[in-house]
């Protein structure tokens, strides 16, 4: 594995748990040893370096407070830790504080917190000594639905301000999406694609990130010599393309319609050239075509969101004509 | 129907508050009969138609006398302090850092050696005390308080680093990496953490110790022979029989002044510092 952040970036490492994106996270940290391959932060090799010598900040996925401090003391341990001077530890408090807004909480034990303020209060602690690197293991997996959606807004809102190169761990591809500037895809201990959100999402590497990014995920049938795959969100019924781009028609036995309100879920079964093949279609509201569970219909897809892998090493490969 | 489910609930809670009744009679029954012992005059105690449970006669304070002049009553509370005290030190500098090790450093083979250490625990004195007796003479320390102070960190130590092992474990390891990466050691982070998130552990091995030390009997009787050098333990029992006649009252007060102080301990550290302590560490 071979992975470069820039200065100053959000980088999401996203993969399925076991995948190996913890770990990598923890050597980065110094808490495991690799077995082989060398850490540089800012230029320096950090392999022999302790955690604690590495300039970094981290924040679990459990938080960690220290249950037995007051938030302003586990504010304040870090920079205890290096040494800081007495007189200069208020005023970095007080920094991080405002800048979370958990300054009427300094008084607290990390039990009589919200889970949103120990996240807070993590975050400030991790903040607070103004690292070089900031580490984030799934800090927001313990939030419930509604307070992750604030949760990350605040998070990506904070990492822009202070401009420190983040690295962040997560499985939760919507998480990724919002909040990375780059997406580091993984898979089995490798990177399988490192790029903008855009970038892994519309021109996936191989069958992999394809199948995993995207919510239902992309369709991967197979050709004779190749697999192809298509977003459902750009399978749509043939009359509601407009003409001019190039379409792949398509035609579909559906076999059932899950109405969720924005959109609608076609699943159904191809038939002509892809014969037999299972595959979801994906329709905003917008598209009101009528569509009902077993009957056929005319769908297609654009010819350029048409992507193509090599059935053995599942890499992407050019496109072709189908 | 609106009545029945008062009548359930007055039920359960006859049946809560009685069963609190029974385990509280049961817990302080031997504390009771300790005291009112101890002030009983020796006819009463003796006489068969008397009602055992209260005073027949004006109590006295006889007993108590005797336990303090006619024995060496106090000195043998020193005697079990001091041994106690030290015994605690000696556990805690060896337990903490082996419990901590078993459970943190050594992974699996750290769990077989725990209970492979905590199976040391089981091997009685009954037995042990021959070869220790040959130990402590070679040492030179018969009938010093010191052969015990040497000996009972045998059995106190297996058992304690056992007791902290799962007392460490419990302890989450994000909160000493947290404090590795905020910039300490493993070992500052175990002293600034790990420590003081295992009080109530800590109290536990420190109670318990000294529990043990006081109730041990075997090495107290072999290794000890001048009567200023006994403790609690043996004293009491020593003195206070005389061959079948028993000096109950005195037996009792003694039995009495020293579990009390342990007795206390229990009651009201040990659950308000395990009670909550590590609420709030994570999630």
């Amino acid at each position: 594995m071979d992975l470069a952040t820039q200065e100053g970036e959000f980088l999401v490492l996203l993969g399925p748990s076991g995948c190996g994106k913890t770990t990598l996270l923890r050597m980065i940290a110094g808490l495991e040893e690799p077995t082989s391959g060398t850490i540089l932060i800012g230029g320096q090799v950090v392999n022999d370096l302790p955690p604690r010598a590495r300039k970094i900040a981290m924040v679990f996925q459990s938080y960690a407070l220290y249950p037995h401090m007051t938030v302003l003391k586990n504010i304040a341990f870090p920079l205890k830790a290096q040494g800081l001077r007495r007189e200069e530890i208020p005023k970095k408090i007080e920094w991080a504080a405002a800048l979370f807004g958990i300054g009427h909480l300094l008084g607290r034990k990390p039990r009589q917190l919200s889970g949103g303020e120990r996240q807070r209060v993590a975050l400030a602690r991790a903040v607070v000594r103004e690292p070089a690197v900031f580490l984030l293991d799934e800090p927001l997996s313990n939030l419930d639905a509604k307070l992750r959606a604030s949760a990350r807004d605040e998070l990506q809102q904070f990492q822009r301000r202070i401009g420190t190169t983040t690295i962040y761990v997560t499985h939760d591809q919507i998480e990724a999406m919002g909040l990375g500037d780059r997406i580091a895809v993984m898979q089995g201990g490798r990177v399988r694609q490192l790029g903008t959100p855009v970038e892994v999402y519309a021109e996936p590497a191989d069958t992999f990130v394809a199948s995993f990014l995207g919510s239902p995920p992309m369709n991967i049938v197979e050709a004779p010599d190749c697999l192809v795959g298509f977003r459902p969100e750009h399978f749509l019924p043939r009359d509601a393309y407009d003409g001019g781009a190039s379409l792949i028609a398509l035609g579909l036995r559906v076999t059932r319609v899950e109405y969720l309100g924005a959109d609608r879920l076609v699943y159904g079964v191809l038939e002509g050239k892809f014969q037999g093949a299972k595959v979801l279609a994906r329709l905003p509201s917008t598209v009101t075509t009528p569509v009902q569970a077993g009957r056929r219909y005319d769908f297609a897809v654009p010819e350029k969101e048409m992507k193509f892998f090599d059935p053995g090493t599942r890499l992407r490969t050019a496109a072709r004509s189908v | 129907m609106a009545a029945r489910p008062t009548v359930r609930r007055l039920a359960g809670r006859g049946g809560h508050l009685g069963l609190i009744g029974l385990f509280t009679v049961f817990s302080a029954f031997p504390f009771y009969w300790m005291l009112i012992t101890t002030f009983k005059r020796t006819s009463d105690l003796l006489k068969r138609g008397n009602n055992p449970f209260v005073y027949n006669q004006p109590p006295t304070l006889e007993n108590l006398r005797v336990l303090f002049y006619d024995t060496l009553y106090v000195q043998w509370l020193a005697n079990t302090f001091f041994v106690g005290l030290l015994v605690v030190l000696i556990t805690l500098v060896l337990a903490v850092p082996a419990g901590y090790a078993l459970a943190r450093l050594t992974g699996r083979v750290g769990e077989h050696l725990g209970i492979a250490i905590f199976l040391t625990y089981l091997v009685p004195p009954t037995l042990l005390f021959i070869p220790m007796s040959r130990l402590i003479a070679d040492l030179g320390l018969q009938d010093s308080l010191w052969s015990l102070v040497v000996v009972y960190p045998s059995f106190t130590v297996p058992f304690c680093t056992w007791l902290l092992m799962g007392f460490f474990k419990a302890i989450p390891r994000d909160l000493e990496e947290a404090a590795m990466i905020d910039g300490y050691s493993r070992l500052g982070a175990f002293v600034k953490v790990v420590i003081p998130i295992s009080v109530a552990g800590i109290l536990t091995v420190i109670i318990f110790t000294l529990t043990l030390v006081m109730q041990e009997f075997v090495y107290a009787l072999t290794f000890i022979t001048a009567a200023r050098h006994f403790t609690v333990s043996v004293g009491v029992p020593t003195f206070l029989v005389h061959g079948d006649v028993y000096f109950w009252g005195s037996l009792m007060a003694g039995c009495f002044i020293a579990s009390v102080p342990i007795a206390v301990l229990y009651n009201f550290f040990v659950d308000r510092f395990i009670a909550g302590f590590t609420a709030g560490a994570i999630k």
